[in-house]
C-alpha cells in the first residue's frame, strides 16, 4: 500500500520502458522475417504480451497500485480467456460427434 | 498539505490517497468491459485465421511492414510522452504537462496519418473487401482474402476511432493543465486519460504481429 503521497516514477525508469519496447518491437519484427514453423506465432505472442505487461506495470502505474487493481486487472485477462478458451472447445470440438442429418 | 485551489477533495472521500484510487479502480472497470469489446474481434480472427491460413498469410504480406513497424514506433513513443505528461501532473509542473500533452496529440495524429496513407493504398490495390475487382495475389479463395481484409479494417477501424477520442480527451486535459486543474493531491483526470491512452497503445501491440507479421518468412 502507498503512503499518503502519490508514487512519482522516475523518469530514468519510464526511459527505459520505453527503450525496451522499441527494441522488442524491432526484435518482433526481425523474428517474422525467421522461419520457425508453428513456433513463430509463440515467440510473436510472447513479445507482445511481454511488451503489454510493460506498459500495464510502468506507464499504468499498476506496479505502484493496490492489490485490489492488480486483482481487477488479472480478472479482466481472465474473463478473456474464459471468451477464447470457450468458444475455441466449441468450435474445435464440432467434427467429433456426428450429428444425424448433418 | 499545500493543497491547490481546484485540489478539491470530493465529500465522500476520507483522503485523496482514496478518492486517486478510486478513479483509477473505475478507470480499470471501464476498461476491462474494452478489453471484452476488443476481445469478441481477437476471437474472430483466431477462428478465420485458423480456417483460412493461406489467405491470412497472403493478405499480411500484402501489408506495409515498414509504415506498420514505424507506426508501432510512433505509439510507444506517444505512450512515453503520456507517461511524462501524467508524472508532470503530478509534480504540479503545468507547463511541462501541456507540453507532453501536446507532444502526444502530435505523435497520434502522426500515427492516424500514416494510418489513413495506409487506408488509401487499400482502395488503390483493390484491397477493400466488397470492392468490384477485389484481388489478393497469393489467396487460394479471393472470398476468404476478402476476410482477412473485413477483419483488418475493423479491428485497425476501431482502434483508430478509440485514437481519435483519446486524442479529444488529451484536448481537454491540456486545457485543464494550462489553467492549473492538476496538483499532487488531485491529478485523476489526467491519470484516467493516460490509463485510456496506454490501453489503446496495447491493443495495437498485439494488433501489429497479428496483422502485419503473419507468414513473411518463405
Amino acid at each position: 500500500m502507498s503512503g499518503p503521497s502519490v508514487h512519482v516514477v522516475p523518469v530514468r525508469t519510464y526511459f527505459l520502458i520505453f527503450l525496451t519496447l522499441l527494441a522488442m518491437t524491432a526484435l518482433t519484427t526481425a523474428a517474422a522475417f525467421v522461419d520457425m514453423g508453428p513456433f513463430g506465432n509463440v515467440v510473436a505472442m510472447a513479445i507482445a504480451s511481454f511488451k503489454a505487461t510493460l506498459v500495464v506495470l510502468f506507464f499504468m502505474h499498476v506496479r505502484y497500485s493496490t492489490r485490489l487493481t492488480s486483482l481487477v486487472v488479472t480478472a479482466g485477462l481472465f474473463w478473456l480467456v474464459i471468451l477464447v478458451a470457450l468458444t475455441l472447445a466449441d468450435y474445435f470440438t464440432r467434427g467429433w460427434l456426428g450429428v444425424p442429418g448433418r | 498539505m499545500s493543497a491547490s485551489a481546484h485540489a478539491r477533495l470530493a465529500h465522500h472521500f476520507d483522503s485523496y490517497e482514496q478518492q486517486r484510487e478510486s478513479a483509477s479502480l473505475g478507470m480499470w472497470t471501464f476498461l476491462l468491459t474494452e478489453i471484452m469489446f476488443f476481445g469478441g474481434l481477437f476471437m474472430a480472427y483466431i477462428l478465420y485465421r485458423w480456417w483460412y491460413p493461406l489467405e491470412f498469410m497472403a493478405g499480411s504480406r500484402s501489408l506495409d511492414i515498414v509504415l506498420g513497424t514505424v507506426n508501432t514506433g510512433i505509439l510507444i513513443g506517444s505512450s512515453f510522452t503520456m507517461a511524462l505528461a501524467v508524472r508532470s501532473a503530478q509534480l504540479d509542473r503545468s507547463r511541462r504537462t501541456v507540453f507532453f500533452l501536446l507532444a502526444t496529440i502530435v505523435l497520434g495524429a502522426a500515427f492516424l496519418g500514416i494510418k489513413a496513407v495506409e487506408y488509401h493504398d487499400k482502395f488503390l490495390h483493390h484491397h477493400v473487401p466488397g470492392q468490384p475487382g477485389f484481388h489478393l495475389a497469393g489467396a487460394p479463395s479471393q472470398a476468404h482474402g476478402q476476410m482477412f481484409f473485413v477483419l483488418y479494417f475493423a479491428m485497425t477501424g476501431l482502434h483508430a476511432l478509440h485514437m481519435i477520442v483519446g486524442a479529444g480527451l488529451l484536448g481537454v486535459m491540456t486545457w485543464m493543465a494550462a489553467r492549473g486543474r492538476f496538483s499532487a493531491e488531485n491529478h485523476n483526470a489526467i491519470e484516467c486519460s493516460g490509463l485510456y491512452w496506454h490501453f489503446v497503445d496495447i491493443v495495437w501491440i498485439f494488433l501489429f504481429p497479428l496483422l502485419y507479421l503473419v507468414g513473411r518468412h518463405g
